[in-house]
């Protein structure tokens, strides 16, 4: 290598002001090419039409039955909201050991500080929750009868599952252990306009 | 330049117009020498040959019915569904043109996947062809690109979570995964914005580069000459006074014609599909896939198309039990180099460091990243291929009689890997993944020892060719 450089430099006849002026222009050429990338690399972000959307979301929540859950959308993601029964919120607590984060201390979709409770919920009876795994992104199915059943382990005492990777998640969206999602379901802002108006996408008192 | 050479007067008309353009344009007379009539192929091809230029014919295939689709596909979120069901049922022939192009993307994986296999079995990546492998592995980069772009255009709802899904593996990268994948989507879901872009790579900016690929390998092809099932190297004996290989013979016009006999068997079988059975039983368009995305359900089953099945298995296959035993054969690694490895000191610490290192990162970021990384490199492990064999012989032909045995281990693992990526996740599904992950990985990464093993077979001057 060091050869063939000094064999350049003893070449007859080479004007090194010449070279330098070509390295020069090269290295400008080059900074002039990358700035002329940024903006079409720019393009590549979310429009400022995309960044607008997404406004909270007004629901009316009066109409689920116990045991029952309404999906609206939200920033074009199914947000869930799961009226649990009294027998449905007592499984929570017993399936606490085979949970990955039973209290939700991880940050990576860091839970709201008025949902990290045993219910995960401000009010215990409704689950507020973003339905998208936290694994590669597809939306659980809902696999809320208790007991063995394909995909499931046997004493399965209600939940979700993931279709695409079979994680599974509590009726508090809690991830259990040893499935290739890392992290709860996330919990959205969301805060009560009355008993049975729920806001989500904001959370003023917070 | 080539001299000026004007025909003689009064000669036909055909000689008078050909001397008039290969005066104006030699390069066409040239390459027609180069890469047909003068273009010396070994004689003793075999069936596994015809996959190359079944490869070029399904490109053409694609491109040809590509064109026309887009003259009638509208890439937008709300009508992208409705203009595919109006190809297949309102345009004339509309549903043929799709079905060709559907079709056509499983056959190139299929004629892709053969074609590999060839180079594997009969060591075609071995120098000197290592830059044609590494240009062929790059096209197959291209076209899992490609098809996945592809998938996300007709907006059902497998285009719609199989995007969510890859685009999210992205996301899985530390520190830089979310920001990544947002300027994927170019929203904050899988929209309008998404399928825009896909549409854009799909129809012009990932042809552009496979078809630069695809001459870059035909040129380096072309230019040290294709190998044989024996592994013989044809231009080591050459006629003494035409300088041509004897055991080679002009691409045109004999493995022209031939390879006609293997696109009629191609296309009968690829006409059969197209026209009897389109959707293949749901494995070249998915069931799924005629209902249009809904962002707010997945369908209660989801996979890929089965050519990206057996790296999907291997994806799902990384739980946090299987990192564990990652770490294991890390560090057990290490501690082999260090005592068997003949390394000197500074070796033998920077091998320890190194796999401490590497432990320690399998322990801090979470499996989901490292499935991620085990689907990319389950791919590019394919590139060192021609450094990784050390076998002194290139054909499996004269390679020690168990080779062929492992060969064959090889394809019903990544078959078995396939066929586990298509099926709903199990337990013992997975536990069969994990074993096949390690399997192939050991394939390639143990390469440079076994490839070295056993009894090599005494390989012959020429090709063993039977006249016919």
């Amino acid at each position: 290598m060091s050869d063939a450089t000094s064999a350049v430099a003893l070449e007859p006849g080479m004007d090194p002001d010449r070279r330098r002026w070509i390295a020069i222009t090269c290295g400008a050429g080059a900074v002039g090419g990358v700035a002329v990338a940024v903006p079409f690399v720019s393009t590549f972000a979310p429009s400022e039409r995309a960044r607008a959307a997404g406004a909270p979301v007004q629901v009316d929540i009066s109409a689920i039955q116990p045991g029952e859950k309404l999906t609206v959308e939200w920033r074009g993601k199914p947000v869930w909201i799961v009226r649990r029964t009294p027998e449905q919120l007592a499984t929570l607590k017993t399936v606490e050991p085979q949970l990955a984060d039973p209290a939700s201390n991880r940050t990576q979709y860091p839970t709201p500080a008025y949902a990290k409770n045993e219910h995960r919920s401000i009010n215990p009876e409704y689950f507020v929750g973003v339905g998208i795994c936290s694994h590669l992104g597809c939306s659980p199915s809902d696999k809320f009868t208790p007991g063995p059943q394909p995909s499931l382990p046997d004493d399965w005492a209600g939940g979700f599952l993931c279709p695409c990777h079979g994680s599974t998640f509590d009726l508090a969206g809690r991830v259990f252990k040893n499935k290739p999602a890392p992290d709860n379901l996330e919990v959205p802002p969301h805060m009560y306009l009355s008993d049975t108006v729920l806001l989500i996408g904001e959370d003023k008192k917070a | 330049m080539a001299e000026f050479k004007e025909a003689p007067v009064g000669a036909p008309v055909a000689t008078q117009v050909t001397s008039w353009l290969q005066n104006r344009f030699p390069t066409a007379f040239d390459a027609y020498k180069v890469h047909m009539s003068e273009y010396y192929a070994p004689k003793n091809f075999n069936f596994w040959y015809f996959f190359g230029s079944l490869a070029l014919l399904v490109l053409v295939i694609q491109i040809v019915t590509g064109i026309f689709l887009v003259m009638h596909y509208k890439p937008d979120a709300t009508k992208a569904f409705a203009s595919v069901e109006y190809i297949m049922r309102d345009v004339p022939w509309g549903w043929l043109i799709r079905y060709m192009h559907s079709t056509g993307a499983s056959a190139f994986f299929v004629v892709v996947y053969l074609h590999m296999w060839r180079g594997m079995i009969y060591g075609s990546y071995q120098k000197p062809r290592e830059l044609i492998w590494i240009f062929g592995c790059a096209i197959f980069l291209c076209l899992m690109a490609e098809a996945f772009m592809g998938y996300l255009l007709p907006w059902g709802q497998m285009s719609y979570w199989g995007a969510q899904v890859i685009i999210n593996l992205f996301a899985a990268i530390p520190f830089i995964g979310e920001d990544l994948s947002l300027l994927i989507r170019g929203d904050y879901v899988v929209g309008d914005a998404t399928l825009n872009r896909f549409f854009s790579f799909h129809v012009i900016a990932v042809p552009l580069v496979l078809l630069g690929l695809v001459v870059a390998h035909l040129l380096a092809l072309h230019d040290v000459g294709s190998n044989n099932p024996d592994g013989v190297e044809i231009k080591a004996k050459k006629d003494p006074k035409t300088g041509i290989p004897l055991d080679g013979i002009p691409f045109h016009p004999y493995h022209t014609v031939h390879d006609i006999v293997g696109v009629s068997v191609f296309l009968f079988i690829f006409s059969a599909i197209v026209f009897f059975a389109p959707e293949l039983g749901g494995y070249f368009l998915e069931y799924n896939n005629f209902i249009p995305a809904d962002p707010l359900q997945t369908p209660a089953h989801i996979a890929p198309v089965w050519y990206f099945t057996p790296y999907y298995s291997m994806l799902r296959a990384v739980t946090d039990p299987m990192v564990n035993v990652f770490a294991a054969v890390v560090a057990l690694a290490a501690v082999l180099a260090v005592l068997k490895g003949g390394l000197t000191g500074k070796w033998k610490v920077a091998v320890l460091v190194g796999a401490v290192v590497v432990v320690a990162a399998l322990k801090i970021f979470d499996a989901k990243f490292w499935g991620v990384v085990v689907m990319g490199v389950a791919v590019l492990i394919m590139f060192p291929l021609p450094w990784l064999d050390r076998s002194p012989v290139k054909s499996i032909r004269y390679r020690p009689s168990w080779n062929k045995v492992l060969y064959g281990i090889f394809v019903v693992n990544f078959v078995v890997l396939g066929y586990l990526g298509i099926k709903p996740p199990s337990d013992i599904g997975t536990l069969v993944s994990q074993i096949g992950t390690l399997f192939y990985f050991g394939f390639f990464l143990l390469m440079p020892w076994w490839s070295r093993m056993g009894e090599f077979k005494a390989v012959p001057d020429r090709v063993t060719f039977q006249p016919h």
